[in-house]
């Protein structure tokens, strides 16, 4: 078999993206999370607030720890897989994903360690702002990330001279057309995954019935917030995909597995995309529904994606499964923010058993959700990787050759598996280990006096042997 | 843009972030290399607790060094990174592995042997790697039209081996002198038995990569026996530094042992970009091939302008809350 360099690197870059892409949803989440937690406690002075804060912040350093190092991996993978890609673009790529690092050491320097040591040793107030900033600094770099994604979807505001990309307007390229859709989305979806994370985490304290009266506030409270953000998440997504539709008709055709351009289409609800005979296998759908959803009238007519020849199609199943998984997992959502809302009025939402192992079983699905979104964008946008301007083989690295990126791909798996799986197996630790008892808070206080990096602000032991202290 | 030329401004600041760099994860991924040589294990506790607080702000350096690159000089992004591909996914690989080690190390005791080799090898090879894409540089890299067209082992010859053995045991100098600096008893005995051993082989390879460098690129040649006099000034200088290494190991002083190491790295390090000024990506383009577009490299300028300043007063105050020396058994978990 000839090893495809294009495919593996694709592969690569998908695995790696995607193994990061895990750790900031929930870290920019979380930021604003504790920032919360902390203004909570800053105006009450009520304690729960408090050891929430210190507890959810522990969970926080692991994560981002894990973030920051999957990070530095991404910022090498443009220039040794696509090498071509980085020259042309760089005059606008280089610049804005200069600027995420820029931010994230920026924060870095100035806001993480006091957020993460500070407790006890810096006034409340200062505290509190330094949580603040975490969390405006995690929207800072998302900003700058998502940006330049999204104008490798939606290229604007630049002249391509002699294959390099000249921006010729800044605010044109940043603010290109679908970066106000992607960026609003993934926000609500970082917000999500916190307050499903911060939801399944209470709720598994409290069918222990470990510090309840904090973790009945944390859960109440991520109830209240899904209640309004699942529901607006499906908006916010139907006007993505408006806006998909007007520049990436291809993808939407994909994500609806609509073969020929045609009036009243069917939304379908399931179906086997043939790439070969180009049409569906097994069809089943609502009639005019997509029609209805995409053109608001019953028989809009949507171009399919025969307008396309096959070479330059996507891979439609993948588009078409991954974006049925985002939305179902979505409506799921949606579903149990509800329950949480008519259980609430009855009053029993802390008795439910059954609820609250539910929103423990919810604790990975925005993560798949998430991972969805990005598979349907991304391989949606195939066989372009500036969309319309240059195609994944224009940019690969021309030198790449099948059997080096297959070792490098291999080389990636396994050293992200050790990654994850220590990183997985202690954050669990730290997560069993709950929330200290003030005595015990105190003292990691106190003993955390001089340190400054991530993880050692989690105060867990790795091993089973080591002590069985909460600290 | 007339004013003043941005892509000068740029190569000092991106020369100034690799020196940092080199100097100062150097130190810290030197002590992982002299790790499995360490005298005990408590010695290992007080080594990496001696670095284990401002490791990451020195890797900093690397990953604002890269982000910068592609914004500035993309050529040296675009060139470099698929030139030296199995290079630098090892050097990430080490880095990752001697990163989560610092974390769980202290906080494991049965699995510590295995985070004692991850710590190791880790630094080990993104130490070789690091030295090996000195070489390469040296070396040169077949490109056309913009595109590096060799192949993905082009890299590894006899002469970036050296190189990459040689910054091993350079780092290993650096580790061994901090090491000095930072610590009291057994374990500095054992540092300053070590050094001159290190400061040695440092000096062989060093002596055999002068020798060889201008054999491999006219430039250096014409650089080095050509009109340009003033270059021997820095040779000269690292001498002498290696000679203050030397000497005050002899006299068992503390300080000046770490700090003339790092003169012999910045004048090195200078002779080094004296020979290929203003070429940036060897043999054939300037850095202002190399540059992205002006406006690019303004808009970015301004960030970074702004972020430089905080991140050196951040490194200087974690330095200074760390000041003094590590004990057994002390501190930092
Ligand atoms: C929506 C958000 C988002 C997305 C799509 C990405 N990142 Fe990211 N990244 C973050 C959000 C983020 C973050 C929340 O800002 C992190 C997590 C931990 C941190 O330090 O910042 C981060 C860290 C982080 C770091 C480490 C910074 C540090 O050491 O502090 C690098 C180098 C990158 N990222 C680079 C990338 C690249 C090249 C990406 C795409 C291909 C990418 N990130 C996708
Ligand atoms: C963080 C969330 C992201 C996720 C989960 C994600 C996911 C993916 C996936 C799954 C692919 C593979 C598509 C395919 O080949 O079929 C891909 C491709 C790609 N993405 Fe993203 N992406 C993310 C963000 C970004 C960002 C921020 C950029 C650029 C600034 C980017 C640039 C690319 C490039 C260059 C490719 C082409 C390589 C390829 O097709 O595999 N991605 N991404
Ligand atoms: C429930 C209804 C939802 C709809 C109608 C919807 C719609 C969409 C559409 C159309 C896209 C592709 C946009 C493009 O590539 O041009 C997309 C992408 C994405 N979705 Fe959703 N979505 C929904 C729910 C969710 C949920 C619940 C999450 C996660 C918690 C999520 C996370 C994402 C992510 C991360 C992306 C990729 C980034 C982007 O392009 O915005 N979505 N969504």
């Amino acid at each position: 078999m000839e090893l495809d360099p294009l495919m593996l690197s694709r592969i690569q870059f998908a695995f790696v993206v995607c193994f990061h892409t895990i750790f900031p949803v929930f870290t920019i989440g979380l930021a604003s999370y504790i920032a919360l937690l902390h203004g909570l406690f800053f105006k009450t002075q009520n304690p729960a607030w408090d050891r929430l804060a210190a507890f959810w912040t522990r969970v926080f350093a692991v994560v981002f720890a894990m973030g920051v190092v999957s990070g530095i991996v991404m910022s090498f993978q443009f220039g040794t897989n696509w090498s071509n890609f980085s020259l042309a673009a760089s005059n606008f790529i280089g610049p804005v994903l200069s600027y995420e690092v820029v931010t994230a050491f920026f924060l870095e320097a100035a806001f993480l360690g006091v957020l993460l040591f500070g407790r006890g040793k810096v006034p409340e107030g200062v505290h509190l702002f330094a949580a603040i900033m975490v969390a405006v600094g995690t929207f800072i770099s998302a900003f700058w990330i998502l940006s330049a994604n999204s104008w490798m979807h939606t290229p604007a505001g630049v002249e391509l001279i002699d294959n390099r990309f000249h921006v010729t307007s800044w605010s044109a390229a940043i603010f290109n057309p679908s970066f106000p859709y992607r960026f609003t989305h993934m926000a609500v979806a970082s917000f999500i995954t916190g307050g499903f994370v911060v939801a399944g985490v209470s709720a598994w304290f409290l069918l222990r019935g470990r510090d309840v009266p904090a973790n009945r506030r944390a859960l109440s409270m991520c109830l209240w917030l899904l209640m309004v953000l699942t529901p607006a998440q499906a908006v916010i997504g139907d006007y993505h995909g408006l806006n998909t539709l007007e520049h990436q008709p291809t993808k939407v055709a994909a994500m609806e597995g609509h073969w020929e351009t045609s009036g009243s289409v069917p939304l379908l609800l399931f179906a086997i995309p043939d790439q070969q005979a180009q049409e569906n296998r097994f069809a089943i759908g609502i009639p005019h529904l997509a029609s209805i959803i995409l053109t608001h009238s019953l028989d809009g007519e949507i171009p399919g994606i025969s307008e396309v020849a096959p070479e330059e199609q996507p891979p439609v199943a993948l588009v078409f499964w991954s974006f049925r998984v985002m939305v179902g997992i979505g409506l799921i959502m949606i579903a149990v923010s509800f329950a949480g809302l008519v259980l609430r009025r009855r009053g029993r939402i802390f008795e439910s058993e059954l609820f609250l192992k539910t929103l423990v079983g919810m604790i990975s699905l925005p993560f798949l959700a998430v991972l969805a979104g990005w598979i349907v964008t991304e391989s949606g946008r195939a066989p372009w990787l500036v969309y319309g301007m240059m195609t994944h083989a224009e940019g690969l690295t021309p030198s790449l050759t099948g059997p080096v990126a297959l070792f490098s791909l291999i080389g990636y798996v396994l050293v992200y598996a050790v990654v994850f799986y220590s990183g997985i197996y202690y954050l669990t630790r730290v997560v069993r280990n709950g929330m200290l008892p003030a005595r015990a808070q105190a003292e990691t206080d106190q003993d955390a006096d001089r340190p400054k990096r991530p993880l050692s602000a989690a105060h867990t032991p790795f091993d089973d042997d080591v002590e069985p202290v909460r600290s | 843009m007339e004013m003043f030329d941005l892509s000068i401004i740029w190569a000092g600041i991106i020369g100034f972030g690799v020196i940092m760099y080199v100097l100062m994860d150097g130190f810290d991924l030197g002590i992982g290399i002299l790790f499995p040589f360490a005298p005990d294990e408590d010695s290992r506790d007080v080594m990496m607790n001696s670095v284990a607080p401002i490791w990451d702000g020195n890797e900093t350096w690397l990953v604002l060094g890269g982000a910068g690159l592609l914004g500035a000089f993309p050529l040296v992004y675009s060139v470099f990174l698929p030139a030296l591909y199995i290079g630098v996914f090892l050097m990430l690989a080490g880095l990752i592995f001697r990163g989560i080690a610092f974390e769980f190390r202290f906080k494991s005791r049965r699995n510590r042997h295995w985070w004692n080799r991850a710590f190791c090898y880790g630094s080990a090879v993104a130490a070789f790697a690091q030295g090996a894409v000195v070489g390469a540089y040296i070396q040169g890299f077949p490109v056309e039209n913009f595109v590096y067209v060799g192949g993905a082992f082009d890299w590894l010859t006899p002469f970036s081996v050296l190189t990459g053995l040689g910054l091993m045991a350079g780092y290993a100098l650096l580790g061994a002198t901090w090491l000095i600096l930072k610590t009291e008893g057994h374990i500095q005995a054992w540092a300053y038995k070590i050094t001159p051993m290190l400061l040695g082989a440092v000096l062989v390879v060093f002596a055999i990569i002068s020798l060889w460098t201008p054999f491999i690129d006219n430039l250096v040649w014409e650089r080095w026996f050509g009109n340009l006099k003033i270059i021997w000034i820095f040779p000269v200088l690292a001498l002498l530094c290696a000679y203050a290494v030397f000497r005050s190991v002899q006299k068992r002083r503390e300080g000046i042992p770490f700090v003339a190491t790092i003169g012999i790295y910045v004048f090195t390090y200078l002779g080094l970009i004296v020979s290929k000024w203003p070429v940036i990506v060897p043999p054939n383009y300037t850095l202002w091939d190399a540059a992205s577009a002006p406006e690019s490299q303004l808009f970015l300028l301004i960030g970074v302008l702004f972020v430089i300043p905080v991140v050196l007063t951040y490194t200087a105050w974690t330095y200074w809350v760390f000041r003094g020396k590590v004990r057994i058994g002390e501190g930092y978990h």
